[in-house]
């Protein structure tokens, strides 16, 4: 992780700085990071912290306001965005939506609905199917397409647990049998799909990054969840120490309030920084094979966050 | 055939029938059934630049609906009101301004009831020849577009996202619509060309299983409508206009009929045949 040239090749997408304003707003500031083929990046962050800004600016459907972003000549992307309502006047069956933005060979058509499991439902309305096929749906479109980059905004919200598990396990073995790049997007804080190569973790700004720690392997979470869980979920656990207020005033946890983030802010214990997270904290943690290393004392004052 | 005005009303009404439909299906997709309410509306402030310009009349309806339409785009950028408020006020501002200038030409006599209701009984073979041509150039436009019109229908985003230009697609669409109601004025009128846009499209929805087969479907519906409706106007000595959309209204009542689902797509496939 800390290594970020991927031995995949060279990143599909890469965003610089980038920032985004809306009227005297910034939606998201100064927000860098990469996605290479066979790699999963998730976004996590509280609403309106920027995720779904960040998403669409990767995409291209936003401009950057400050920043840039390189996307690898001739990407194909394939989009599954957070909310999609297709309204009722609208005769869309499943296989109709699938030729959406492209047309399709039959076969590619059939194989995308086959591995998003929802072949049977091929000619039912769009508008017919529960939260979960319709996910499944719209999941099959983006892939039918053979993208280089899937980019993922909230794909399990509305689905239950045991629901959200087996689309994260279509995910992953979409990643496995096509070798595409994921950005994905999840509203959840603390679990995220286990394969997540890299954390974002988004308040305005890049708060910090990480792997998720290995938890799934903890016996205490396989028996809450349950194995299979643990093969698809994975926790990252972190706190933030400070909020960003409307006015755009930083309350931190002890009170006070300040009109920016400096470095040391949003940093909490139990996750890895790296050279380029952008906080200008020093590590508090060394990666070693996949697994939290005990803590290094850290000089300075990072070392009374953490 | 040519030289009798009832068959040259029906070929015109026909031809005008087809090329609304598909933009209608648009117009009730996108819930745009206000704008199109809109920029027909501007057509008076059209006619009445027209006049007193003395510039030929379906170009100087087709530069006013048009003006209107990026003039929405340029306000809902900028944010502020919503849509539906904007909406409102041009469309009202735009008939008001209309027959404030009208009213100032107190040279010219202005026939207000046939641009408001329209008189397709008095179509000129060169109307006809406009229609088709027309109609056919607006097909043809929609049908190149249809992809990234329906995607962006759809999901601006994922349009977008995936390498096409939704606000491209947008802004074709509007100079269509443009298009279409300054070749509609004369015939159905300011007040009955989102009638005929809307009431043949929400009728098709019922016995449609895709977008393309609705967008044909409210083709027929609507040239049904025309032949029935003046039919009707003739057999009864009712305004044609009006005539033609109360002939649409009860089509799209019919497609309300609880009958089973089986039969609705029966009657599609008649539809579709005929």
């Amino acid at each position: 992780m800390l290594d970020r040239s991927s031995p995949n090749g060279p990143p599909l997408i890469t965003l610089k700085g980038v920032g985004v304003r809306r009227g005297d707003r910034w939606l998201v500031r100064d927000v860098g990071f990469s996605v290479s083929p066979r790699e999963i990046v998730t976004l996590i962050g509280p609403n309106g912290s920027g995720k779904s800004t960040t998403a669409k600016t990767a995409t291209g459907v936003l401009k950057p306001t400050e920043g840039w972003v390189e996307r690898r000549p001739g990407l194909r992307i394939g989009y599954v965005p957070q909310k999609l309502q297709v309204d009722w006047t609208l005769p869309l069956t499943v296989r109709r939506l699938m030729t959406l933005t492209g047309p399709l060979a039959e076969s590619d058509l059939v194989a995308a609905l086959e591995a998003a499991g929802i072949a049977h439902m091929a000619g039912a309305e769009v508008q017919h199917l529960s939260g979960g096929e319709f996910q499944r749906a719209l999941l099959a479109r983006a892939i039918a397409r053979k993208p280089d980059l899937l980019v993922l905004d909230e794909p399990v919200q509305g689905v239950d647990f045991n629901g959200e598990i087996a689309l994260y396990e279509l995910i992953r073995k979409i990643r496995d049998e096509t070798g595409c790049g994921i950005l994905l997007i999840s509203h959840d804080l603390h679990v995220v799909m286990a394969e997540t190569d890299t954390v974002i973790c988004l308040n305005g700004h890049v708060c910090c990054r990480g792997t998720p720690a290995a938890v799934s392997k903890s016996p205490e979470y396989s028996r809450l969840f349950g194995g299979r869980a643990a093969g698809a979920l994975a926790f990252y656990n972190h706190q933030h120490d400070h909020t960003h207020l409307p006015d755009g005033r930083v309350l931190h946890a002890d009170g006070q309030i300040t009109d920016r983030c400096y470095p040391g802010d949003g940093h909490h214990p139990g996750h890895v920084h790296d050279d380029d997270c952008g906080c200008g904290e020093p590590r508090l943690h060394l990666m070693y094979k996949g697994r939290l290393q005990p803590e290094v004392p850290a000089t300075g004052e990072g070392a009374a966050d953490a | 055939m040519l030289d009798d005005f009832f068959f040259r009303a029906m070929l015109a009404g026909i031809g005008l029938a087809i090329t609304t439909g598909p933009l209608g299906c648009f117009i009730i997709w996108r819930r745009m059934a206000y704008f199109g309410d809109t920029m027909a509306h501007s057509a008076l402030l059209g006619i009445a630049l027209s006049l007193l310009f003395s510039v030929n009349l379906m170009v100087s309806v087709f530069v006013v609906a048009a003006a209107i339409s990026l003039l929405l785009i340029v306000l809902q950028k900028r944010g502020g009101l919503s849509a539906d408020a904007l909406l409102g006020i041009l469309s009202h501002a735009t008939l008001a301004i209309g027959l404030v200038i009208v009213a100032f030409m107190t040279w010219v006599r202005v026939d207000l009831m046939g641009f408001l209701f329209g008189d397709i009984l008095a179509v000129s073979r060169q109307d006809v020849g406009i229609i088709w041509g027309g109609g056919v150039l607006v097909l043809a436009a929609v049908a190149a577009l249809w992809r990234p019109l329906l995607a962006s229908t759809v999901s601006a985003e994922i349009a977008e996202a995936e390498g096409m230009h939704p606000e491209r697609a947008k802004l074709a669409f509007m100079l269509l619509m443009a298009l279409v109601i300054a070749i509609a004025m004369k015939i159905v009128g300011i007040l009955l060309i989102t009638s005929l846009l809307v009431i043949p499209a929400a009728a098709a929805r019922r016995f449609s299983r895709t977008p393309e087969m609705m967008a044909v479907l409210a083709s027929l519906i609507g040239a049904a409508a025309v032949v029935g409706g003046l039919y009707g106007s003739l057999h009864y000595d009712t305004p044609s206009g009006p005539s033609i959309a109360v002939a649409a209204l009860m089509m799209f009542l019919i497609s309300l009929l609880p009958f089973g689902r089986g039969a609705g797509a029966e009657a599609a496939e008649r539809e579709g045949r005929r």
